[in-house]
């Protein structure tokens, strides 16, 4: 419609936005972006306002990762482009499709160190899947359209599209069509050989002890119909990595739930004992491998994975299998044999013990309050709805991941490979408004909760329906756990001394409460649940719990700290 | 064992910055690199040596091909290849050492470049250990100042497919590029 019209590189910036299907975009102006906010009046694009424009990537990555559209971000340059840089990299580790444009000095002034002037490609290139300095409005069209094709194909990540000033002032015409992207050396759509198939056969046919390792590329493939259809067919038992979470149902008899650091035990030993690993969409992460030298060292390994450069980059494979994991398993599947593995999968059963048995949720209510027993209640309550969790990173984020029982994909939302904190509250923002059907629950620490709490007025601004469970500790719990464990219980620099999260949530407008027993969190969750507008709930949990089980950083992943008898008996006598 | 790659990328701004950034985040060691142009004018040619073992030389091979700039990469350790590296010396020569230095120069095919009252400028083309070789019988004259460009290497006989052409709609040639692991 506007093809061939003359528009300004601000114009033709929102044109191409919308032509990609953007209808929402997270932002913060400032003057070297202005003339893009000034013609932003013209677009039917929806701008949110944020706090920090840190807040806006972690929006535009939680946007992506719970409706697999890319995210937007929007800042001007210097400050605002160098806040982005935690988000970025955030959302390259866990392979997020975003896009951030940034405003630029004008082109005449670059290299001058002007005022509010970085050099914000340089800052990103390696944060980014790729970026790009545009320095003529000519330019804005083609490179805005390749920004989405390498931000969303192949393994997904960030690519940060930089714009000078005068690129959004100046006029040229706009032609969709002849702004087709010229990538001659990119090529994400890779497939396996043929023999490579026959020899992942061959050894899928001949293992007693197969384990699948699903990860998020199984999200990202849109495969968890294939992966649920070949664990099924070929009785393979199914280990999660944290970022797979809900890629298969935690319900499923095969389910053994998440591996690795603070997986069960049960699942490590599993893996340490498999005589085959199925390796699909994951990069065996030293969070989920322990050491390497020991890392199921009986075991053949098969890697399906989307990037070749992540095959034998920690753990040598037998066959890699390298090409967009749904497209993969649509071709094994057919000549997947089904095969009895019962002894196997009986002998998992085995390795359970007594694991439930120090399971913290069996324990009587002793009065005191447990993260897990308010991620626990959380999940009970909110089970049946479409709720998506959004976690920050600690110890609530290992709970959350024990304790509540994801059922879909893109039900949980999470800083993995960065361990971001601060990622849960914005991220909710994108989650909400990519999906505003959706029960959203904001699951953060006392610590990660005030590096972004900014973002509470973003919340109240957009009127959005966000629930936040603040898991109060009034430690840098993880941190804490790791000095109780490895620095004799120096607690440096871990103790919070924090405001009144409930009276902070007023402020903002936000109904809140504080919760200190168990007997209350089912009705303050029925509450916030109840409640038209956004709800924060305080829960004062105990100071000192830990996270259990255990694989210390370096150790053997057999090798687990296991909850301790002393805690049961503490716990039920008192 | 040292590798060689010939990387042909798209001659932009901040291609070099790419390829030498990722080769210092992946902790992989340059041990030399050298660009230039090409007979396609939007292709540059890259010939860098790295220390890898087989499965880092694979993986720097894939990490390579992740740079959206990069249009080929050739790993040409184990093919018949031409290397050559250039080396300008400038030697100490006074009156009665000049034409022992003439004399080596000329033995290894070096060609006297510049010539003053002190010293005497060499230029030698090769392959690496040629120039090695020339710089040790040298040095007991006293090498003033020494500068390589690092190698340039490129396959013997029939040719590769040259510098990939850019347009999209005639995408490099499929067998080109093979990312089998």
């Amino acid at each position: 419609m506007k093809d061939n019209t003359s528009m300004t590189g601000a114009g033709i910036l929102w044109e191409c936005l919308e032509r990609e299907g953007v209808q929402h975009v997270f932002g913060y102006p400032g003057g070297a972006i202005l003339p893009a906010y000034d013609a932003l009046k013209h677009s039917k694009i929806h701008h949110v306002l944020v706090r920090h424009e840190q807040g806006a990537t972690h929006m535009a990555d939680g946007y992506a990762r719970a409706s697999g559209q890319v995210g937007v971000a929007v800042a001007t340059s210097g400050p605002g482009a160098t806040n982005m840089v935690t988000g970025i990299a955030t959302a390259m580790l866990d392979s997020s499709p975003i896009v951030c444009i940034t405003g630029q000095v004008g082109s005449k002034l670059i290299g001058s160190d002007a005022f509010q002037e970085t050099d914000i490609t340089g800052v990103t290139l390696p944060i980014t899947k790729h970026n790009y300095l545009v320095t003529h409005a000519s330019e804005v069209a083609r490179t805005i359209r390749e920004a989405f094709y390498v931000a969303r194909s192949g393994r997904p990540g960030p690519v940060l599209v930089d714009i000078t000033k005068d690129a959004q002032q100046t006029t040229c015409a706009f032609d969709w069509e002849a702004a087709k992207p010229q990538l001659p050396g990119y090529r994400p759509d890779l497939s396996p050989e043929p023999k490579e198939y026959e020899h992942a056969l061959e050894l899928i046919h001949n293992s007693k002890r197969p384990v699948i390792l699903a990860g998020h590329g199984i999200i990202i493939s849109g495969a968890m119909n294939e992966v649920r259809e070949f664990a099924e067919r070929a009785g393979i038992p199914v280990a999660l990595t944290l970022l797979g979470l809900g890629a298969f149902p935690a319900s499923h008899p095969l389910n053994l739930g998440m591996m690795g650091m603070h997986g069960e035990a049960w699942v490590n030993h599993t893996i340490q004992e498999a005589d085959l690993l199925l390796a699909f969409g994951m990069r065996f992460d030293d969070r989920v491998t322990g050491n390497l030298k020991t890392y199921a060292s009986n075991a053949k390994k098969i890697h399906i994975e989307i990037d070749p450069a992540e095959i034998n980059k920690n753990v040598k494979v037998d066959v890699p299998l390298v090409g967009d994991l749904r497209e993969v398993l649509h071709e094994l599947l057919p000549n997947v044999e089904s095969i009895d593995r019962s002894e196997w999968l009986d002998s998992i059963d085995k390795l359970k013990g007594d694991a439930a048995v120090r399971d913290i949720q069996n324990l009587p209510d002793s009065g005191h309050l447990y993260a897990a027993h308010v991620i626990n209640d959380l999940w009970r309550e909110t089970r049946d709805a479409e709720t998506v969790v959004v976690t920050d990173v600690g110890q609530h984020q290992m709970w959350e991941a024990q304790y509540y029982k994801h059922e879909k994909a893109r039900s949980l939302i999470t800083s993995g490979g960065l361990g971001t904190m601060g990622f849960a509250l914005p991220a909710a923002i994108g989650v909400k408004v990519a999906r505003p059907e959706a029960e959203v629950w904001v699951v953060v620490g006392d610590g990660g909760f005030q590096m972004t709490l900014c973002e509470l007025a973003t919340v109240v601004q957009e009127k959005l329906k966000v629930n936040i469970a603040i898991i109060n500790n009034g430690f840098l719990g993880m941190v804490r756990q790791w000095q109780e464990f490895f620095y004799e219980r120096n607690y440096a620099a871990t103790p919070l001394l924090n405001p009144d999260f409930a009276k902070l949530g007023e402020a903002y407008g936000i109904r809140s409460m504080t919760v200190t027993e168990r007997s209350q969190v089912v009705p303050s969750v029925r509450a916030a649940r109840q409640h038209d507008g956004p709800v924060l709930i305080n829960f004062r949990v105990e100071q000192e719990d830990t996270v259990y089980p255990m694989v210390a950083a370096g150790a053997s992943l057999h090798e687990m700290i296991r909850r301790p008898s002393k805690i049961v008996e503490t716990a039920a006598d008192e | 064992m040292l590798n060689t790659y010939v990387v042909y990328v798209e001659n932009k701004p901040g291609v070099l910055t790419r390829v030498a950034s990722l080769f210092r985040r992946r902790a992989f060691n340059i041990d030399s690199l050298t660009v230039g142009r090409t007979e396609k004018p939007e292709v540059s040619r890259m010939t860098i040596t790295v220390e890898a073992d087989h499965d880092q030389a694979r993986r720097i091979e894939a990490n390579l091909y992740k740079l959206v700039n990069v249009l080929l990469v050739e790993n040409i350790t184990n093919e018949p290849a031409i290397v050559r590296d250039l080396a300008m010396i400038k030697v100490a020569a006074t009156h009665e050492a000049r034409s022992h230095v003439l004399e080596l120069a000329s033995v290894f095919r070096a060609r006297v470049v510049d010539v003053a009252p002190e010293s005497l400028t060499i230029e030698i083309t090769g392959a690496e250990d040629k120039i090695d070789g020339l710089l040790e019988v040298l040095r007991p004259y006293g090498v003033l100042e020494m500068v390589r460009t690092g190698i340039v290497a490129m396959r013997r006989g029939k040719a590769a497919a040259g510098a990939p052409a850019l347009n999209s709609d005639q995408d490099v040639a499929e067998e080109d590029v093979s990312h089998s692991v």
